[in-house]
């Protein structure tokens, strides 16, 4: 298949597919972030992940709408508005989720998952109940389509570009919020043991919310790109969920820096396999590769070694 | 010329870069009891860990009847003759006391074994007299999360006698019992150490001479003093370290 | 038999009775082929309630053996009708008419096996046993256990729908193979087929349930449910505990694959809707509601919920998926053992009480904790 081009040609395909997979590394790593906050800090397995992104693409569809109808001249900034109403949407759900029902299935990790799972069928009828059904397609302001030449042969869509920068912000922000901030140290010190971290005075129970909160929060956001890439739909969600946890494992569920590799490695493993195979055949091929290295090393790419 | 039981030579374990057990050698007897002692983080769990497999050395050997067990699986080093019993009491508590034993009992551990074990009456025998032994005959037919914490520890010696190892090793046999139940264990130790070797982790300094022949000490991952218990006691190495400096 | 106690065999005699008598006395064909359709998922449960209720190893993946066994069937029923005869004005007579249209000119190596029926009958439980077989091996060997397996069986149903659906002049794509007639001569499609299916139907799955039964109450059952509380204990008292997991997920990779074939004879196609992640956990839904650790709870368990989804879809789509989701999220959080754990709690002391006490050891004590999940009786 990869015969009948040239090295220098291969490059370059390489390099666009690369660039033209901008939004799709930029939505899985905003999924795995939030995802890998939520199980790599917490253990929590999240299946309705896919359902919060969403929730940020409706939010972000109806902004625009918004701003057609009602701000039609203020239409090219609608985007950054909608991302933080998107962060807000999702994560306010997300605290009212992790009140009403996760907090109950704190010491069950497949429980979790199969509730979440239940959680994740109750959204989608919810969306198309509220919603409706089909699909919708989201504008994009002028200025945010074409691309630009990088050099002769490549090009990089604009829109990739800010969604690009929109990531990069936010991954610097969780990394000091988990790593920097105090607050960030309240979260590790709930996970490694919650009765001491309670009793020297830390609001575990608030903790747990926020934290939470904030995985589903960057689903969001990442459901604001994946507007640009894909329609929303009820079950849109379901797209990308199985890969995004195939990600976090991948990548050593407790690293966020293996997270980013890992999305990076397997978005551009797709988007460069796509161009050569069908789309289905590129999604067997990663997933297969990617089962196939957890059979190697379970704890993941760049996991650290743990005392036994 | 090595007729020791149990030969550790050398054994190093280390956790990125914190080395646990360092360069650690002891022998053992056969039908000898060993209690290692040492404050805490010394490595003495680690050691058992080591031993019974659960935990990968780094460098180092463990030989045990002749037969290398750093490059054996778990289940294997159990069948060879090795028994271990753990700090917490770890017993099937979703299981009666019977079907804890019965499940010990050394037959029947491959599938298709299991598929078709009996419970004939060599096995109702046997657990019945080694529930004698533990005290725990009147319980035969209670689930095991519903005995006392002293129980349960019995129980998990029972468990491990009734596959009648070779090697015994019991880390905190006596922690959180009672008084008397710590006198029904050291009875119960006496008796069972007669066929076999054990080592045993313990603090409590009274049960230690109890059953004592030798004592090993380790600090920070390796031994600094063994012998006797009077010895022991009388090292002026072991009292700095348990003193400090 | 020693492995059913008393009340084993009056619940089992309740079944029996209901599956075999009061069901096909009180419904017309086309209803009694639905519950025969619903019993298919029976299987399916059975070896969920010892893979993930006794042994704890949620699979979510289940939806390929299912329909690994369903297309081994189906395959063979397809051959025998596409005989050159019947196929003759294919531009290819003799090979399936999806093959036709996918200018396939020859029939693919891995389907000739099954024109032999006895190949079939072997293959349905053994194919997708030899898949759980190789899953098994690699990841308990290297002890992947718990949710990573779960997720890992999900990313297997995904790849196998994937495939199926790519490959459409192979596997007949999206839609199934379909439009299957005779099975050695023997027409499937008329009702009083369909009945006979069913009798046999329900036949094979009492069988299986003495089958999961007997396994349950050996020593290998008691290991199992050993292995969910302290699989490390296990390990120390002399077993590799990976083996029994292969085994468990094996078992219930056979018992999935003959529910598979036994749908494609009664509902008379198959098609990758029966494989990928969303029928997977359905399974698991019924199983859950039914009561994880429980045989003939489960079944139970995927008859009504089966049933409920019928009714539903007729009167209030909308509403079923809402109403699946939030079972679902009810009965993990407050009912974790499902209707069976409600029978144990309200159900079985009265039950206890009618019933003459066995000769010998007492029975052990009821659980006093209704969230915990018990194997009760397994030391009678």
């Amino acid at each position: 298949m990869f015969a009948g081009y040239s090295m220098g040609e291969l490059g370059s395909i390489m390099a666009m597919q690369g660039f033209a997979g901008l939004i799709l590394f930029s939505v899985f790593v905003l999924m795995a972030l939030g995802l890998a906050i939520i199980f790599g800090q917490m253990g929590v397995i999240n299946m309705a992940h896919g359902e919060f992104m969403i929730l940020g693409a409706y939010v972000t569809y109806f902004t625009s709408q918004i701003f057609t109808n009602y701000l039609p001249s203020l239409f090219g900034g609608y985007f950054f508005v909608a991302v933080v109403l998107a962060f807000v949407a999702s994560g306010s759900l997300g605290m009212l989720v992790e009140w009403a029902l996760i907090r109950r299935l704190y010491k069950r990790p497949l429980d979790t998952l199969l509730a979440t799972w239940g959680l994740s069928l109750v959204l989608q009828q919810v969306y198309r109940s509220v919603f409706g059904a089909r699909e919708v397609g989201v504008d994009q302001p002028g200025w945010m389509m074409g691309a630009t030449d990088l050099t002769d042969t490549i090009q990089i869509p604009i829109n990739g570009i800010i969604v690009m920068v929109l990531t990069t912000v936010i991954t610097v922000g969780v990394f000091l919020l988990i790593y920097r901030m105090g607050w960030g140290k309240q979260v590790r010190a709930v996970v490694s043991n919650r009765m001491m971290a309670s009793a020297v005075g830390i609001d575990t129970e608030k903790v747990d919310r926020i934290t939470f909160g904030i995985g589903c929060g960057i689903a969001g956001v990442a459901g604001s790109a994946f507007t640009m890439i894909g329609s929303t739909s009820p079950t849109a969600g379901q797209l990308y969920i199985v890969d995004t946890f195939l990600i976090v494992v991948f990548g050593g569920a407790a690293s966020l820096a293996g997270t980013i590799a890992s999305a990076f490695t397997i978005s551009q493993a797709r988007s460069t396999l796509e161009f050569f195979l069908s789309g289905s055949m590129a999604q067997v091929l990663v997933l297969l590769a990617v089962i196939m290295i957890l059979m190697i090393r379970p704890q993941g790419l760049f996991a650290l070694k743990v005392r036994r | 010329m090595n007729d020791f039981l149990l030969s550790v030579e050398g054994l190093t374990v280390s956790f990125d870069g914190f080395r646990a057990v360092d360069d650690l050698s002891f022998y053992l007897d056969r039908n000898e009891i060993r209690v290692i002692i040492g404050p805490n983080g010394a490595g003495k769990t680690t050691v058992l860990d080591l031993i019974c497999g659960r935990t990968k050395a780094t460098s180092g050997s463990v030989s045990f009847e002749g037969r290398e067990l750093t490059k054996m699986k778990e289940h294997e080093i159990v069948r060879a003759g090795v028994g271990r019993k753990f700090q917490t009491p770890s017993i099937y508590e979703d299981l009666t006391v019977f079907e804890n034993l019965e499940i010990s009992f050394p037959r029947g551990r491959s599938v298709f074994g299991a598929l078709s074990f009996k419970r004939d009456s060599v096995v109702r025998e046997r657990v019945e007299q080694i529930a004698r032994d533990i005290f725990l005959d009147a319980h035969l037919d209670e689930y095991a999360e519903y005995l006392s914490h002293g129980q349960k520890q019995w129980l998990e010696i029972g468990m491990l006698l009734i596959q009648d190892p070779a090697l015994l090793m019991l880390d905190e046999p006596v922690a959180g019992m009672s008084v008397s139940e710590r006198k029904k264990t050291a009875e119960l130790l006496h008796r069972i150490i007669q066929h076999r070797s054990v080592l045993v982790i313990e603090h409590d300094m009274g049960f230690v001479e109890d059953i004592a022949h030798k004592v090993t000490v380790l600090h920070q991952g390796r031994v600094i003093s063994e012998g006797s218990i009077e010895h022991v006691k009388s090292d002026p190495k072991v009292v700095e370290v348990y003193l400090g400096h | 038999m020693t492995f059913l106690n008393r009340k084993d065999i009056l619940w089992l005699t309740v079944l029996a009775i209901l599956l075999l008598a009061v069901f096909p006395l009180a419904l017309d064909a086309f209803r009694l082929n639905l519950v025969g359709k619903y019993l298919t998922y029976g299987f399916v449960v059975l070896g969920l309630v010892l893979c993930w209720g006794d042994a704890g190893i949620l699979s979510l993946g289940q939806g390929v053996f299912f329909g690994l066994g369903g297309y081994c069937m189906a395959m063979f029923l397809k051959l025998e009708a596409s005989t050159p005869e019947a196929t003759k004005i294919q531009s290819t007579p003799g090979i399936p008419d999806f093959m036709d249209w996918n200018q396939i000119t020859s029939l693919p190596w891995f389907w000739q096996p099954f024109h032999s029926l006895v190949f079939t009958i072997l293959a349905v439980p053994l194919v997708p046993m030899l898949l759980a077989l190789v899953v098994g091996l690699a990841m308990f060997t290297r002890r992947v256990g718990g949710t990573y397996f779960a997720i890992i069986t999900q990313a297997v149903a995904a790849i196998l729908t994937i495939l199926i659906i790519g490959q459409q002049g192979y596997t007949g794509g999206v839609n199934g193979i379909t439009d299957l007639r005779t099975l050695l001569g023997w027409d499937i499609r008329p009702d009083h087929a369909k009945i006979v299916l069913y009798f046999v139907n329900a036949g094979l799955l009492l069988g299986c349930v003495l089958l999961a039964q007997f396994v349950r109450r050996s020593k290998l059952g008691r290991i199992l449910v050993a292995m969910r509380d302290k699989e490390d204990r296990v390990r120390f008292s002399g077993y590799d505990v990976a083996h029994f997991k292969v085994f468990v997920f094996c078992f219930a990779a056979a018992v999935a694959g003959i529910g598979g074939a036994m749908f494609t004879l009664q509902v008379g196609f198959m098609s990758p809707s029966f494989v990928g992640i969303v029928p997977s956990i359905e399974m698991v839904i019924y199983c859950a509601v039914g009561g994880r650790t429980s045989l003939l709870g489960a079944i139970y368990g995927a008859l009504i919920v089966c049933w409920a989804r019928t009714s539903f879809s007729e009167a209030a789509p909308q509403a079923w998926l809402l109403a699946m989701g939030s079972l679902f999220i009810l009965v993990v959080v407050a009912f974790p053992n499902g209707l069976a754990g409600v029978y144990r709690q309200y159900v079985e002391p009265l039950v206890d009480r009618l019933m003459p006490k066995p000769m010998g050891r007492a029975p052990a004590p009821a659980s006093a904790e209704p969230a915990r999940i018990i194997e009760q009786g397994a030391g009678q």
